[in-house]
């Protein structure tokens, strides 16, 4: 009689049934979700408040900064705060994700020295989680436009699009970097500086327009671009979006998530033995 | 004819144990990396690599489970109980060999795994059942059983970092205990909680499997919930699977290992490594509560060594480190190429009467070993540490039984 087994545990077999199990355990992956965005607004004393004054407070010294002191143009007709908070919603949603991410393998250090499941799903909720920010600081912008009234245009049918952008953007490349984090810890130094290197080449506090000709293909490479100035052309519905450059900027998006997930997936194995 | 559910296959799992990690310790970062490179640059490759060493947790282990079997696995701390049960959980993989399945596993390797403090009794019964692998829909539909095995029905949208640790085993526990896998595999998990409870869980699993003919598998130090609980029984001794059998029979050659008690010399004619013990010796004196124990022993300087220092561990007969003594905290043995003597005293706590064994450390700092050698002598107490008590001991109780004292307070006026 042949023998049947369910489950067969060898060196280097859990590749196998990697994306199976990702499926079997989505439950795990709402409910950690739902876990990490509980916590979260239940620990902070003000809560849910602070996404929208962080954004808010951003907002505010950027229009200074970059509108009034350095006097750098907006887009086309629309109110520099306006441009400005545009942007930084996709890269608020990007950092707070990278910073999230990066940390949470190792704040749950317990459940993956304990328990069996695709630790793909960590870093996963923590972008989630971030998410929510997100849609709070979102509910802002909205207020914000019938504050200045502004109609978006048309186009921002294809916010989804840009949305989900910037999320495969997010994941992948908090994705390399978490996995990164539980191999050096290092990273936790390294991460912050990053996210505060890439608020200032990435176009949330100025345009794209303002960018040099000649310096255009480095700039798209940051695959942030391509994200915040497609959210100003969904929102604002002025800037004209190049499309040379998001096809750049999609390149490297597709690229870090490769390498992320292959990265990631390389060294998940060890992680109950390093963390 | 039963077929096996569970077929374990020349298994071994290896670690890379770093010398040199320094204080760093276990992480290794970038910076280290990187310097180790550019010094490798101009040096052979063994050099860099002659820093680690391979620790063998488990070393070809072959074994096979019945449907229905409750198996127990013992074994003294470092015996790579815990490594196979972390391998079979798939949280971490196996060097070489293999494991084959038949149906779900679940395993508690810790009580209440992804608890949240912050979060209600209610909501944690559903995070840890996700964790643990229920559904929503099967954590749903045994709610309200798991919520009265716990007892703790007042207190379910109450935080939990508001329970008592009692409450908080209970329904931890008391998840665990409704998950419904063909395969439970249970780490000692029921060393906290009350007496009472622990028989409740116990009489649990017991009945899940007798009834559902569920198999277990149970780790333990506790060699009476074994006895209770299994059929057969696994003995590791560092990495090797080293007796199986009816539970009766490998208990007892467990308990039979300590039995026979170390001497209290041991000698050894060639050290290992750069500097080690050549011989160590116990002497017990003075009465209980205050016993003293001169340990003799003496070291060799093979080759050149940081200076270093020494610390002795005394374990129980269930193999638990229970204390370290550690006379001066300064590294004092330098290199030096003779044999040199030192002895130690140390003021023993008021222990409970059982056999003890000593371990004997020595290296340059904390996270770096030039020698180790472990329980090679022993010492037994058999008297109580309570003058006048007849009554025995038992270790769940304690180890050590401290001097009390009773005073009725008067009234104040």
């Amino acid at each position: 009689m042949k023998e049947e087994f369910d489950i067969i545990i060898e060196q280097g077999r859990s590749e196998r049934n990697y994306w199976k199990d990702l499926w079997r355990f989505r439950e795990l992956f709402y409910i950690l979700s739902w876990r990490d965005i509980k916590v979260r607004y239940k620990q902070t004393v003000i809560g849910a408040a602070w996404a929208i004054i962080r954004p808010l407070l951003t907002m505010i010294v950027f229009t200074f900064v970059f509108g009034k002191v350095a006097k750098l143009p907006s887009e086309g007709n629309a109110p520099y705060a306006l441009m400005v908070f545009a942007g930084l919603l996709p890269w608020q949603f990007f950092s707070s994700s990278l910073t999230e991410a990066s940390n949470s393998l190792i704040g749950n250090t317990n459940l993956i020295t304990k328990v069996y499941f695709p630790r793909l799903i960590i870093p996963a909720s923590a972008v989630i989680t971030s998410f929510v920010d997100f849609a709070i600081s979102f509910g802002l912008l909205v207020l914000m436009m019938i504050g200045y009234q502004y109609t978006p245009s048309w186009q921002i049918v294809f916010l989804p699009i840009f949305l989900l952008l910037a999320f495969v953007t997010s994941f992948g490349v908090s994705l390399y970097l978490t996995a990164l984090n539980v191999k050096y810890r290092d990273f936790r130094y390294i991460i912050p500086f990053i996210v505060q290197f890439g608020l200032y080449v990435s176009p949330v506090g100025f345009s794209s327009t303002i960018v040099p000709d000649q310096w255009r293909f480095l700039y798209a490479c940051n695959p942030m671009v391509s994200v915040i100035d497609g959210f100003r052309w969904c929102i604002l519905g002025e800037a004209n979006l190049q499309w040379d450059m998001l096809a750049i900027s999609m390149v490297v998006t597709a690229l870090f998530l490769v390498i992320g997930i292959r990265y990631f997936r390389k060294t998940e194995k060890s992680f109950a033995d390093n963390i | 004819m039963p077929q096996p559910i569970i077929k374990v296959d020349h298994l071994s799992k290896k670690f890379m144990i770093q010398h040199e990690a320094g204080a760093g310790g276990r992480y290794t970062s970038l910076r280290d990396v990187i310097s180790d490179r550019v010094r490798g640059i101009g040096k052979k490759k063994e050099q860099t690599r002659a820093k680690e060493e391979e620790f063998w947790a488990l070393h070809d282990v072959s074994f096979e489970v019945e449907q229905g079997d409750r198996v127990g696995i013992i074994g003294r701390n470092g015996a790579g109980k815990s490594t196979l049960l972390k391998v079979l959980s798939q949280i971490t993989e196996p060097s070489s060999g293999s494991i084959r399945i038949k149906g779900r596993v679940a395993s508690l390797l810790e009580v209440g795994t992804g608890f949240h403090p912050e979060l209600t009794g209610r909501e944690n019964i559903f995070l840890n059942g996700a964790i643990l692998g229920m559904s929503r829909a099967e954590i749903k539909r045994k709610f309200d059983e798991i919520v009265a095995f716990a007892e703790t029905e007042k207190f379910l949208d109450t935080p939990v970092k508001r329970y008592s640790s009692g409450m908080y085993v209970r329904l931890a526990f008391a998840v665990a205990a409704h998950l419904e896998p063909e395969i439970l595999v249970v780490d000692e998990v029921l060393a906290v909680g009350d007496s009472e409870f622990q028989k409740k869980c116990l009489g649990k699993m017991e009945e899940v499997s007798m009834n559902q003919g569920r198999t277990v598998l149970f780790v333990s130090h506790n060699m009476a919930a074994i006895e209770n609980l299994c059929k057969r029984a696994l003995l590791f001794d560092r990495g090797l699977l080293v007796k199986e059998g009816r539970v009766g029979d490998v208990t007892m050659a467990y308990q039979q290992s300590y039995a026979g008690i170390k001497g209290n010399v041991w000698n050894r004619i060639i050290p290992l490594g750069n500097l080690g013990f050549t011989s160590v010796e116990v002497l017990i004196q003075g009465n209980q509560p205050a016993y003293e124990l001169k340990i003799k022993f003496k070291v060799l300087s093979k080759e050149r060594h940081k200076k270093a220092f020494v610390a002795f561990d005394i374990s129980n007969s269930l193999g638990i480190t229970i204390m370290q003594a550690l006379p001066v905290l300064d590294p004092f043995i330098d290199f030096e190429a003779s044999e040199r003597s030192y002895s130690v005293t140390i003021k023993l706590p008021p222990l409970i009467p059982d056999r003890y064994l000593i371990s004997a450390w020595c290296g340059p700092h904390f996270s770096e070993t030039l020698s180790w050698e472990k329980e090679i002598i022993g010492f037994e107490i058999i008297d109580s540490p309570t003058v006048g008590r007849n009554f025995p001991h038992v270790i769940n109780n304690g180890f050590i039984v401290p001097e009390s004292n009773l005073i009725a307070n008067e009234k104040d006026i």
